[in-house]
């Protein structure tokens, strides 16, 4: 490891999660010297730190690892590369010139200057107050990564008797967890019709340890002055209102949330990136630029992801663009635009060029069955089966888009019929 | 033996310790939570209310006014934020403007300064985000906001570093009579006092029935206030009140003095003096009153709600003086504007005491001033440059949303914060956008290894709150210990 620290960086890369190491080893592959990955907190491996359940990596290392050993796997070469980790560490501002504002724990007040910036912050969990949920506010309410953290890293229980809201991914692993340390999951309740996790979570987690899940249902009271004593439960009507004449009472202590995540862009909005309210990450083009020349984003503070292996494919193509800028070599902008339509969520990157294959990863609003997807006139594609967890990922080539030129892409989804 | 206990450690009781710290006495405050502040002083509207609005003829009328005016030396010797932001009564109905004019001559008749009527041109150019039907608004320059909990904390480490006597987690649960003074009975330990100062918020009437000087009743009322996100920051730069009714204030839109906007309080009776919840219909009541003067507010931008009680006397005004039982004296039914009149409750009791033969000689080494808790966040690059060279634990960042480093948690610790909501409320981690979710574990932690506590003892806010549970024990922390 080189010592820190310099003054100058070819590529300093904010977050040192797996986007953040694919980012730096992308960059390194693609010739950049010298390389910055920094993180607040005392290790890097971002949010796999916490992820001891096996099942990361099947696409890129073909095995299953657990969530700390896919990590190592990229610490290592990462390192081997020359790159300099500064943990404990916090990005406070980086300035439209990329001048960066580090705060350190070891070193103190820090500024360096980057010839080209990676965003790999990740994200965070969205916490009680994004649902309002009437009540008492008492201890045993919180959010299904915060207990992995809790059960994974410190040992400790979140509660004995647990009900989870909301079916994300992190809350499904954690009711199989909490299972397997001898708690009692007495049910995962969504507010949708439709789940929020992945197949495999719902049948691995769920219907393995005979957990129900209710859809279709809300918390609409907390009882309990203290610690939570019990839930008053309630199905929601289309407008996703409580019917409370309908409600009845779960006794529990404990109350997972497991609500959504949300891209860490503080740093993003304050430099005045443009930003996509789909994803609430950055707006990227081809080569995962934002709209601030020099500065690329990946991973989960681009939009977020549901497989890891899909955030170091993405990040290592970012570290690699980023390098190329810093050294001045600069592709050819893009110049189709892409938009979301008819059953689109959300859609990254945001424009395409032909010059070479493009990787555009999409979200559906709603579970769609027997579908065809359509780019433009002249890309069509057949689904079986459509759902708004399981992120899609398509590959298109030069054949497809060099009959496009300066225009406005719209991706669709045209459902056979609604699942 | 003390000259003075003080029970109940809200806004009152930190008044009432400062106030009595000037003096050579000994004085102690006991308080039934881990924590000053967590009664109703933590949980209210946080507004120096102007000094217009309560009846000159009563004593919160007076205290009032003589309350708002003690705030900005108490905010600068104590280091917290308060600001004069201003407020303004709107006129709705045709029947609301004799009030309006009523008000404005009771502040006057006060000695309430700058009060002034707006035409709705002159309220539409400074708060263009107000609805358009707007009759007439009366402004009040003098109005302003604090943070309630902060100003607790502030008043308290002041009187500590001058001699108070501060217990913690020590509910008074019986007072005897004896030669010369009381005897108090908490949960843990005796306490004797010539004179005691019931300053027990809500349960003040149950304090008082301990030596059987409860000649009053207190009636909780409950008030619902929901946080809004901070889209709406700036939607309005003053405190909007509708034109009040009986029962209370009405539901107003608070810009706090952190600038995030805040809409309520309900008002609504209540029997359980626990009863803290928020509900539908609160949330109701407040946002389509709100909305009739502000539409562009909606309950979909709420981040947080909490209520709090105001312990209202069966008087209807403050209870404060002698009670039957020599020595024993209230300060009770300290409903809304409580917070304004803290200080002047504090002088008025003060005083009263001297009047029954306390001597109070000032101390000539008192100290007004406290240094305060360290606010990274507002630090320029210079000043946290040389912050984090004086103490590297500047140099970790606990809280993100907040910019809050290890130093102001540690710093807090050391100050009596004993729980996640005592550390979030003095160094605000877990208060921003995130409300907690990635500083949750860096600061119990630091709770632990600070105070010595394993983290499955450390709680919420007290005992029984309780965060985490042992991987085997099979029983729940603090059942049946
Ligand atoms: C609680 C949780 C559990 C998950 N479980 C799974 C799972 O089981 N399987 C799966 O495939 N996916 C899971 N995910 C999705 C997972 O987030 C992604 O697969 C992947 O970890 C995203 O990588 P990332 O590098 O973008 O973000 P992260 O892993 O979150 O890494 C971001 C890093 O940036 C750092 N950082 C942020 N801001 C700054 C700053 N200003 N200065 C310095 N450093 C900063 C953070 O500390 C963090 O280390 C989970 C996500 C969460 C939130
Ligand atoms: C929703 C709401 C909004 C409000 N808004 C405003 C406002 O904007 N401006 C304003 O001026 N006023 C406002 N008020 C009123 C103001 O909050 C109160 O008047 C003030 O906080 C009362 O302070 P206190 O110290 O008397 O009570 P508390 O803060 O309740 O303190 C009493 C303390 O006594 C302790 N205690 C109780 N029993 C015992 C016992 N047996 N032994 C030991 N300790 C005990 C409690 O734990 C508590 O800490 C509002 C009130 C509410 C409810």
């Amino acid at each position: 490891m080189k010592s820190p620290l310099q003054k100058t960086y070819d590529v300093v890369v904010v977050g040192g999660g797996p986007a953040g190491l694919a980012a730096a080893l992308g960059a390194g592959e693609a010739g950049a010297e010298d390389i910055l990955i920094v993180d607040r907190e005392t290790e890097a491996g971002g949010i796999l730190n916490q992820c001891i359940h096996s099942g990361f990596g099947l696409h890129h290392f073909k095995e299953e690892l657990t969530g700390p050993e896919y990590a190592e796997r990229f610490i290592q070469s990462v390192l081997s590369r020359q790159v300099t980790i500064l943990t404990d560490s916090y990005v406070m501002n980086i300035a439209p010139d990329l001048h960066i504002e580090v705060i350190s724990g070891d070193y103190g007040h820090l500024e360096v200057q980057a010839k080209s910036v990676v965003l790999a912050m990740g994200c965070r969990e969205r916490t009680r107050g994004a649902i309002r949920t009437p009540g008492f506010r008492p201890a045993g309410v919180m959010t299904a990564g915060l207990a992995q953290k809790m059960v994974n890293m410190k040992g400790l229980l979140p509660g004995r008797r647990i009900a989870i809201l909301g079916s994300g991914d992190i809350g499904l692993i954690m009711a199989r967890r909490l299972m397997l340390e001898g708690c009692e999951v007495v049910g995962v309740y969504e507010l949708m019709p439709f789940s929020n996790g992945l197949t495999r979570n719902l049948v691995q987690c769920l219907d393995d340890f005979a957990i129900p899940l209710r859809l279709s249902t809300t918390v609409a009271f907390i009882h309990g002055r203290d610690r939570v004593q019990r839930l008053t439960m309630a199905p929601v009507d289309d407008q996703l209102m409580p019917i409370l004449n309908q409600s009845w009472q779960v006794a529990c202590d404990t109350l997972l949330l497991s609500i959504g995540l949300i891209p860490e862009n503080e740093l993003s909005t304050r430099l005045r990136l443009k930003m996509d309210p789909a994803t609430g990450g950055p707006q990227v083009t081809s080569t995962l630029e934002t709209s601030l020349p020099g500065v690329f984003a990946c991973g989960n503070v681009l939009h977020v992801h549901d497989l890891v292996d899909f955030v170091t494919e993405e990040a290592l193509r970012a570290g690699r663009f980023a390098a190329e800028v810093a050294q001045g070599r600069r592709r050819p902008g893009d110049n189709i635009s892409l938009q979301t339509g008819e059953n689109i969520a959300s859609c990254v990157p945001h424009s395409l060029s032909p010059d070479r294959e493009q990787v555009v990863y999409l979200r559906v609003k709603r579970p769609l069955k027997d579908c065809v997807l359509t780019i433009g006139d002249r890309y069509e594609k057949v689904f079986r089966m459509l759902i708004p967890s399981e992120m899609i990922r398509l590959t298109l080539g030069p054949e497809i888009l060099d009959r496009y030129f300066g225009e406005h892409l719209k991706i669709e989804v045209h459902p056979g019929e609604v699942a | 033996m003390y000259d003075v206990i003080i029970i109940g450690g809200g806004i009152v009781g930190c008044a009432l310790a400062r106030e009595l710290s000037r003096y050579r006495i000994r004085v102690a405050l006991l308080e039934r939570e881990v924590e000053v502040g967590f009664g109703t002083s933590k949980t209210n509207s946080g507004i120096i209310h102007a000094g217009h609005h309560a009846h000159p003829d009563t004593l919160k009328g007076q205290l009032e006014w003589i309350g708002n005016q003690m705030w900005d030396d108490l905010a600068r010797d104590l280091n917290f934020g308060f600001s004069r932001i201003g407020e303004l009564l709107l006129a709705m109905q045709a029947e609301d403007l004799n009030h309006l004019e009523e008000l404005k001559k009771q502040g006057e008749r006060k000695g309430v300064t700058g009060l002034e009527m707006w035409s709705p041109k002159r309220l539409r150019q400074e708060e263009p985000n107000l609805s358009h039907d707007i009759l007439q608004a009366l402004h009040a320059p003098t109005a302003g906001v604090v943070n309630p909990y902060e100003a607790c904390f502030g008043l308290i480490e002041c009187a500590q570093q001058n001699g108070v006597e501060l217990f913690c987690g020590q509910p008074v649960l019986s007072i005897t009579r004896e030669d010369g003074g009381l005897l108090i009975h908490t949960s843990r330990q005796q306490f004797r006092g010539r004179f005691i100062l019931n300053a027990a918020g809500v349960f003040a009437d149950q304090v008082a029935a301990m030596v059987g000087a409860d000649d009053f009743k207190i009636l909780p009322r409950k008030g619902e206030e929901y946080m809004l996100d901070r889209r709406l920051q700036g939607i309005v730069t003053r405190l909007i009140f509708p034109t009040p009714t009986v029962s209370s204030k009405g539901v107003l839109i608070i810009p706090t003095v952190d600038g995030t906007i805040m809409v309520g309080p309900t008002a609504e009776d209540v029997n359980d003096r626990e009863d803290l919840s928020t509900t539908f219909s609160g949330a109701d009541k407040v946002f389509t009153a709100v909305r009739r003067y502000c539409p562009a507010i909606s309950e979909r931008d709420t981040i947080t709600e909490f209520a709090g009680l105001r312990a209202v006397a069966d008087s209807n005004d403050f209870v404060i003086g002698p009670s039957p039982i020599k020595g024993f004296f209230n300060v009770a039914g300290i409903q809304s504007p409580g917070l304004t009149a803290a200080p002047a409750i504090a002088t008025y009791v003060a005083k009263m005491l001297r009047g029954e033969g306390l001597a109070l000689d000032e101390k000539t080494d008192w100290q007004a001033k406290i240094e305060g808790p360290p606010r990274f966040a507002l630090m320029s690059a210079e000043e946290r440059r040389a912050a984090i060279s004086r103490d590297p634990a500047f140099g970790r960042v606990v809280c993100r949303c907040e910019l809050v480093t290890e130093a102001e948690v540690l710093y807090a610790i050391k100050h009596g914060a004993r729980t996640l909501d005592g550390i979030k409320f003095r160094v605000r981690a877990g208060m921003g956008r995130c409300q907690g979710g990635f500083c949750t574990s860096r600061v119990l932690d630091l709770l632990s290894s600070t105070l010595g506590v394993p983290l499955t003892e450390l709680t919420k806010r007290g005992r029984g709150s309780e965060l985490f549970y042992p991987r085997d024990d099979r029983i729940a922390p603090g059942d049946g210990l």
